[in-house]
């Protein structure tokens, strides 16, 4: 799928480029004369292209490499995002992703959360700044002034995790200090054996999922939101709590591992070669649909 | 090309050094009316200016066909959306002249949300011998009042007058990005990202909406809407554009919402030219029907195609704008311009295309002896009346004399906007804040 891409001259490469993305979209929100839809749009398919390339690099590193050792920390208790076809998920096995040493701190904040454009009742969050309402879906015309209603990843979380229900899917995801444990690229079961009894996929109940609700911040879109040049505290987090720092690389899998949904347009115009890319990409590519609602959330 | 005229910028040699230039004067969009009498140019700053040609005159040779400043008004102001907090920008983004069916000129401008008619008519006579008012307006003592008079109409000074006549708001809520007159004259459509409304002239509490490509879930949103037209003689058929290449050319007369096209004109990628900009710089930004109406023109990043109305499957002519940026897209990425929206335009006879570049630069393509040349609209190198000298970027290798080098383009000074005459050679160049008037009074040879 990528052979027949050129690389870009010099110094741009997949993780800059993402970035940059990512800033162009953040600034976009303050311009005059509000969020111009085509523009972001032609932004997302780049930021799709690099994740695209970001991602087939990772899991080639990954699949040279022999299988990781267990992980210190006990396996998260709740269960983790991804679609339904993906097995179970080795208990933290991706941790320490391997790869190349991180390029720098030009990369996005972890996930920034914020409630779907199609959302009509924002959920209630402690602690969290108060949400601006969201339009209905009939005559939401798909613009969404979220100004300031960005928020990080819940910081005042007692166990250090936070968990996002993305209310479209239905899915949830588990994220620890703000690192997603399981790495999208690990969930191929070729190069990581599945662990017993580790749940990968929730459906809540009817009952489950109102109690689900009100504990759990809405997911969704508007990962761009927060999104800043400043370096990533969230990083200075993982230093203190594991033994070497995770490489940046894992910034750009939480953003886009987080929020679980389809996004069936751009899916379908790239398809993998192998079916372990296969595996791989379904999954990332299946997550950009929060960013087309990032964008046109605004 | 012969002289140049250069309008509407005070005084720039002090300047020149800031490089400073108001943001509100930059041009946006530049347009003929239908016989090239009139030259209107709107800028960012909400305003439009209205140039006239002189008529020539054989006292002075130099002046005949010089554009001079006709009219000038403020035709959108900067709004606010309390709803959504959006600030509407003033911007003119086009401006549509309607065809002249009375001594009155009438055309058609509009921002992100609304298109407004504006009627131009001259006052050149005044009446004089009121009854019971003074020549200062004031009342007459009426017992100074012994006799009836008719009133006369007097000469004065040329007067142009622009009123709104129409206000057509409420249309869009993405942002318009065309607006376009039918041939029939009664109706005009305006296109915004996903939708496309056709409006009559002579009513504007009401729009129909003509084409929808608003995904049900915005998830699924793949492209966008960049560019609209009327096809010039069947008033039923339009083109757009898409952000992915395409062109769907729409008839309707066969259904009320031209949702499903009547052709679909795409070119299939080059997977050898694949690169992470590849979608950016496939969009089209610009389309323009020939005036035969048998043709359509192009413009994206780096190509102008033309494409035969018959052929839906590839374009019959494709010219290359400025190929050598192909291995400069990551900056231009970083800094925007790989979004800069280029316009192209048709000569009279749809022999010679035309399309803006970079540096001040702007390109010709004569479609049938295949030359091409590159010219600049600055005021450095060319005085006035003085003839364009051609100009070349060169990519490495030997470098003549006046070269440009590729790295030192200036991508601040873009040529967004172009218009042709509809009948002489006569161009309208917009270089940022300016506006270059190009004739040609000789018919010179492209090289």
């Amino acid at each position: 799928m990528l052979r027949g891409r050129r690389r870009m001259e010099g110094a741009l490469d997949a993780q800059s480029l993402i970035s940059i993305s990512l800033r162009k979209i953040h600034s976009s929100r303050t311009q005059r004369g509000g969020i111009k839809l085509h523009k972001n749009l032609l932004v997302s398919y780049v930021l799709r292209n690099a994740r695209q390339l970001y991602l087939s690099e990772r899991y080639a590193e990954l699949y040279r490499r022999p299988p990781p050792p267990h992980a210190p920390y006990p396996p998260p208790a709740a269960p983790l995002a991804g679609p339904p076809e993906l097995g179970p998920l080795p208990p933290g096995a991706e941790e320490q992703p391997p790869g190349p040493m991180p390029r720098g701190c030009g990369l996005p904040e972890p996930p920034v959360l914020l409630p779907p454009p199609h959302d009509p009742a924002p959920l209630e969050l402690p602690g969290a700044p108060p949400q601006p309402p969201s339009p209905c879906r009939d005559s939401a015309p798909g613009f969404y002034r979220s100004g300031g209603c960005a928020y990080p990843a819940l910081p005042g979380h007692c166990s250090g995790r936070t968990t996002v229900l993305d209310l479209d899917t239905h899915v949830v995801t588990t994220v620890e200090n703000g690192y997603l444990a399981p790495d999208c690229c690990s969930q191929c079961p070729c190069c990581c054996p599945p662990a017993p009894g580790t749940k990968r996929k929730y459906y809540p109940g009817p009952g489950e999922e109102d109690d689900e609700d009100e504990d759990e911040p809405a997911a969704g879109g508007g990962a761009a939101a927060g999104v800043g040049v400043a370096p990533c505290p969230k990083r200075a987090r993982f230093e203190e709590l594991s033994p070497e720092p995770p490489p940046d690389a894992s910034n750009i899998s939480n953003l886009i591992s987080i929020f679980g949904s389809g996004f069936t347009g751009l899916v379908s115009r790239q398809q993998a070669d192998s079916e372990h890319g296969q595996l791989c990409s379904k999954q990332a590519l299946a997550s950009l649909g929060a960013w087309t609602r990032a964008i046109v959330a605004f | 090309m012969g002289e140049d005229t250069d309008t509407r910028k005070i005084n720039h040699s002090f300047l020149r050094d800031h490089n400073y230039v108001t943001e509100a004067d930059i041009i946006s969009t530049v347009e003929f009316n239908h016989t090239g009498e009139l030259l209107a140019t709107g800028d960012k700053g909400g305003r439009v200016v209205i140039f006239q040609r002189e008529p020539e005159s054989k006292n002075e040779p130099y002046s005949q066909g010089e554009y001079n400043v006709y009219s000038t008004f403020q035709s959108h102001e900067p709004e606010f959306d309390y709803l959504k907090s959006l600030e509407i920008e003033e911007k003119i983004n086009k401006i549509k002249w309607l065809p002249q069916q009375n001594a009155a000129h009438s055309l058609l401008s509009t921002n992100d949300k609304t298109i407004k008619l504006w009627k131009i008519t001259e006052r050149d006579k005044r009446p004089e011998g009121y009854n019971l008012k003074d020549e200062e307006g004031k009342l007459k003592d009426l017992s100074t009042v012994t006799s009836l008079q008719v009133p006369v109409l007097k000469p004065m000074d040329l007067m142009v007058e622009v009123t709104p006549r129409r206000i057509f708001a409420n249309g869009h809520t993405y942002h318009v990005n065309s607006i376009s007159v039918n041939s029939d004259c009664e109706t005009y459509m305006s296109a915004d990202d996903l939708r496309i409304n056709l409006w009559h002239l002579a009513i504007t509490d009401r729009s129909f909406n003509i084409v929808d490509i608003k995904p049900a879930n915005m998830e699924d949103l793949t492209e966008v809407i960049t560019a609209s037209e009327f096809h010039p003689h069947h008033c039923n058929l339009f083109v757009y554009s898409s952000s992915k290449g395409s062109l769907r050319l729409c008839d309707m007369r066969a259904s009320a919402l031209c949702d499903k096209h009547s052709k679909l004109y795409e070119e299939p990628e080059d997977p050898s030219n694949r690169s992470f900009f590849s979608e950016i710089i496939s969009s089209v930004s610009d389309v323009k029907f020939s005036h035969s109406g048998r043709y359509m023109l192009t413009r994206d990043y780096l190509t102008v195609k033309v494409w035969d109305l018959n052929m839906e499957t590839k374009p019959v002519e494709t010219y290359q704008v400025h190929d050598y940026l192909r291995s400069k897209l990551c900056s231009l990425y970083e800094n925007d311009c790989i979004f800069d929206k280029f316009e192209c335009a048709w000569n009279g006879s749809d022999s010679v295309i035309m399309t803006g570049a970079y540096n001040n630069f702007f390109r010709m393509f004569d479609r049938n002896t295949k030359r091409d040349v590159t010219l600049e609209a600055s005021r450095e190198s060319s005085k006035p009346r003085a003839i364009l000298k051609p100009r070349r970027v060169c990519v490495g290798g030997k470098r003549r004399k006046d070269d440009i080098s590729v790295d030192s383009l200036d991508f601040t000074k873009k040529i967004l906007h172009t218009a042709w005459h509809p009948t002489e050679n006569i161009i309208a160049i917009a270089a940022t804040n300016n506006l270059y008037i190009f004739q040609d009074k000789v018919n010179s040879e492209m090289h």
